[in-house]
């Protein structure tokens, strides 16, 4: 027992240096809460720029990746000092009541309808994102909602309305309430369609039995903007920080950036740079 | 059945090769974990010890509280330490959220009751009459309280690991008030949620091999304590 | 040894919820003295000796050790480590027996050299040697105890108490490690306490017997006066006193009475009134049994019986009559094998006036 007396002492000194190790300056001016949408962060493509913004500002960047929905919710109780989402309805209302403060435009990339290879549904080559909706639910196929609350889903709804289809309460119509990689895993599974972002497609597609059947309509473009929070409402916010991280993500740099992230892997961009085209 | 073959093949080479990623996962996970186990050593023993050793009105009542603590759904803790600690929250001054600070408070305050509720099942276990034998040797109460615990080792070291196994393997909490934020909140469990998210399966499952691995030693070594003890 | 008592209890008083469980008007402990206390379950022994200890409050009264009170001491457990307590069960840690031997000295911080010194020493005395680094879950009852009692002597204590330390072990293991307990007490000159509901053990052991019942100390005094002069027909039947007879004094005589009994006059010395109710005890060692009539006997009461039951009682085999009234005798052994008595035999049982020990009803003697 003396043994093993003497090992839990060293055990509780390692553990006790490990937490004061762990327990970092909570500095506030120097970290700045980015919520944003899971789609930014499971392409990786924040990987890639984040590390890039703390080496040129000092600022670690905290990412909440949730839906745009709560993103959103969290910027209204600033909880968030930046936001970058892809609701434009709902980044609309934001701005209104005040929330923001710059609001800009990032990039987009595009939504896609996939489903299984078999396509009962026969939306293979349909060019308009509606019609193939009023196809879907004509035929009665399973397809698999985000209902969560994101971007996509926000999305999905209004190509819903658009059709002029209410497809909630349908026997066809199931949500998931998960994010897009598990929801395009279950859609796989259950040999059903649903609406993704082209980027969280291209990097699960090896294990997904999903096809793209839909494609380049105006209306499934994906468009993400950057808004930082209102300081002058929420005193706590990073005013500062949250400026920087705008003018750096709309930056020459960074834009281009964007513009050649996931070629190398997936052999097409993932996002399309759009803060310099106007 | 090849993903997970594939999987598992490429697991082990991340770990054989102390892929820095998934190492820093891992000493984060220690380091969170731990300091929260730690913690709740003091609390949880402290006040399961004091429960069982004194009667005291409504002693019933706080007992069935610690019992139902020992089940808290992380997820539960998660949200009521993300509200504590929004900045507009009572406790948003401190400006902790999504910091391995407030990790290491979720995740004590999943452990503490679990600490406690078996410190106190295994001093209430402990024959009445040691008390008295301690008392009538000489001891003060601080020796009779170190000698209890002493004969109670085996089901307080049971504990810990109890404690360290709750944490270490919960994710409610964990994501909730850590955010996941990678290199800095991002522990095994929240990272294999991320990892399968974003289609790489091979390190969701090198993490989650880890994870096993870590369990294994946890309970390799209570077990082999408690071998020795018995022959 | 000194006169001046080492221990004394005062108007002691501890009640458990409506119940008193113990309420003494006085006892002390003399210097290097041995007292047992006996009695049934319940009678307070444990009571007395945790109070002695400090271990439960006590309600009224006080304890004096050498004549300063418990209440003086500014730590308890300094006055409890004048003490050594051992329990009806050994109540060992999970430990060697080494490891629990020196329990009471780690305590009270001995150094090392005298702590590995005493374990030695007290490992010796109670024949533990080479038990040392045995676990004590690995140990028999037996040796559990002699650790817990080397664990006791270890710390040297001026006042030992033992709770029926011997309750739980079988005749020959409680045979020898009493032999040893004895020694050690000889040795050491330890005075001590000791609760037990044995009587051999408490005869075997103690100077002074004090007698409780119901929470009260009933009679004290030296073995062979309880024994002899029980003060009442509790301490009688208690203290082994076989056969309690009751009845009507119906002549007095010179020193002598008469007394009937179920229909049969026994005669009895000592002091009575006409007409009073005694009870009294014939001390079964001092009955003699024959199988004939033997006229020459100077025993004045003579009864035919028939044996009901024959058991071994070592040293003695006891001999259950039925003479009319139930009547116990202790024989040798070779006394029955001699005679050849077997239970159903006719035999005539007699005892002399002196044999009897009276207890007047309403009288209590209290040596």
């Amino acid at each position: 027992m003396k043994n093993m007396r003497g090992f839990m002492h060293a055990v509780c000194a390692v553990i006790l240096v490990a937490a004061l190790a762990a327990v970092p300056g909570c500095g506030k001016k120097t970290e700045l809460i980015l919520a944003t949408t899971t789609s930014t962060q499971d392409s990786g493509l924040l990987d890639v720029l984040l590390p890039e913004f703390q080496k040129k500002t000092g600022i670690m960047v905290k990412t909440i990746a949730v839906g745009s929905g709560q993103a959103m919710a969290m910027g209204e109780r600033g909880e968030a000092d930046v936001l970058l989402v892809h609701s434009p309805d709902a980044e609309k209302k934001f701005m209104e009541g005040g929330f923001g403060s710059s609001y800009k435009l990032v990039m987009h990339n595009d939504f896609i309808m996939v489903g299984p290879a078999d396509d009962p549904a026969k939306l293979k080559g349909e060019k308009s994102s509606i019609e193939a909706f009023k196809k879907l639910a004509a035929s009665g196929a399973m397809f698999m909602s985000r209902g969560d609350k994101s971007g996509t889903h926000s999305k999905e709804l209004k190509l819903w309305k658009d059709a002029k289809i209410d497809p909630e309460k349908q026997k066809w119509y199931q949500s998931t309430s998960l994010g897009m990689g598990d929801t395009l895993k279950v859609a796989s599974e259950k040999k059903a369609y649903t609406l993704a972002d082209r980027g969280t497609y291209l990097a699960l597609k090896k294990n997904l039995g999903l096809e793209i059947l839909v494609e380049g309509d105006e209306a499934l473009k994906n468009i993400y903007h950057v808004i930082s929070i209102n300081a002058g409402k929420f005193p706590k916010v990073n005013k500062d920080g949250a400026e920087k991280f705008v003018d750096f993500i709309v930056s020459k740099e960074v834009q281009e950036t964007i513009g050649k992230f996931g070629v190398d892997k997936y052999g097409s961009p993932l996002f399309f740079p759009d803060a310099l085209k106007k | 059945m090849d993903l997970i073959l594939e999987g598992v093949q490429k697991a082990f080479a991340l770990i054989v090769s102390l892929d820095s990623e998934v190492m820093e996962v891992v000493l984060l996970t220690l380091q969170i974990s731990g300091s929260a186990t730690f913690i709740s050593l003091f609390l949880g023993m402290s006040t399961g010890t004091v429960i069982a050793l004194n009667d005291f009105r409504g002693k019933r009542f706080v007992v069935s509280i610690i019992n139902t603590g020992m089940g808290l759904p992380p997820v539960v803790v998660g949200l009521f330490v993300a509200i504590l600690l929004w900045r507009s929250g009572p406790l948003g001054f401190l400006g902790i959220l999504y910091t391995p600070v407030a990790m290491v408070i979720a995740q004590a305050i999943i452990a503490t009751p679990i600490i406690a509720g078996i410190t106190l099942a295994a001093m209430q276990n402990l024959p009445d009459k040691l008390r008295l034998q301690i008392l009538a040797l000489g001891a003060t109460r601080a020796q009779m309280v170190r000698l209890l615990m002493k004969e109670a080792r085996l089901p307080l070291l049971a504990a810990v690991m109890a404690g360290f196994g709750g944490v270490v393997s919960e994710i409610g909490a964990s994501i909730m008030v850590g955010g996941n934020i990678k290199g800095y909140t991002r522990v095994l469990t929240t990272a294999t949620v991320g990892e399968t998210g974003r289609g790489n399966f091979d390190t969701a499952i090198a993490l989650g091999i880890i994870l096993l691995v870590l369990a294994f030693i946890i309970n390799y070594f209570l077990t082999s304590v408690q071998q020795r003890e018995r022959n | 040894m000194t006169h001046k008592p080492l221990l004394e209890l005062r108007g002691l008083v501890v009640r458990r919820g409506a119940a008193t469980v113990l309420d003494l008007d006085e006892l002390a402990l003399r210097e290097g003295e041995i007292m047992a206390l006996i009695g049934p379950n319940g009678a307070g022994k444990t009571t007395l000796l945790h109070s002695i200890l400090g271990l439960i409050p006590v309600d009224r009264g006080s304890i004096l050790f050498k004549g300063e009170s418990i209440a003086e001491y500014a730590y308890r457990h300094l006055y409890r480590r004048r003490f050594a307590m051992v329990f009806q069960e050994p109540l060992l840690f999970s430990s060697s027996v080494y490891g629990n031997i020196v329990s009471g000295l780690k305590i009270r911080g001995i150094s090392r050299n005298e702590v590995k010194k005493r374990a030695a020493e007290e490992m010796r005395r109670f024949a533990i040697s080479h038990l040392a680094d045995r676990q004590s879950r690995a140990l028999s009852g037996g040796e559990a105890q002699r650790t817990s009692l080397a664990r006791a002597f270890a710390v040297r204590p001026e006042v030992l108490l033992l709770d029926e330390p011997f309750a739980s072990l079988d005749a020959i293991t409680r045979e020898s490690i009493t032999r040893d307990l004895e020694r050690a007490i000889r040795e050491t000159g330890t005075s001590v306490i000791i609760a037990t509901h044995d009587r051999d053990e408490a005869l075997r052991l103690a100077d002074r017997i004090s007698v409780m019942q119901g929470g009260k100390i009933i009679q004290t005094g030296p073995p062979a006066q309880v024994m002899e002069r029980p003060a009442s027909e509790f301490v009688a039947g208690f203290v082994g006193t076989e056969t309690i007879l009751a009845g009507e004094v119906k002549t007095l005589l010179n020193g002598t009475f008469t007394v009937m009994v179920q229909g049969f006059e026994v005669e009895l010395a000592g002091e009575a009134c006409r007409g009073e109710y005694v009870t009294f005890c014939v001390k079964p060692e001092s009955i003699v049994i024959s199988r004939n009539s033997r006229g020459s006997m100077s025993a004045r009461n003579r009864f035919r019986g028939r044996v009901t039951r024959i058991t071994a009682l070592r040293p003695y085999t006891r001999v259950h009559l039925d003479c009319g009234f139930p009547l116990t005798a202790w024989i040798t052994p070779h006394s029955v094998r001699e005679m050849n008595i077997a239970e159903g035999d006719s035999v005539e049982a007699s005892f002399k006036a002196t044999a009897v020990h009276v207890i007047r009803r309403g009288a209590r003697r209290d040596s």
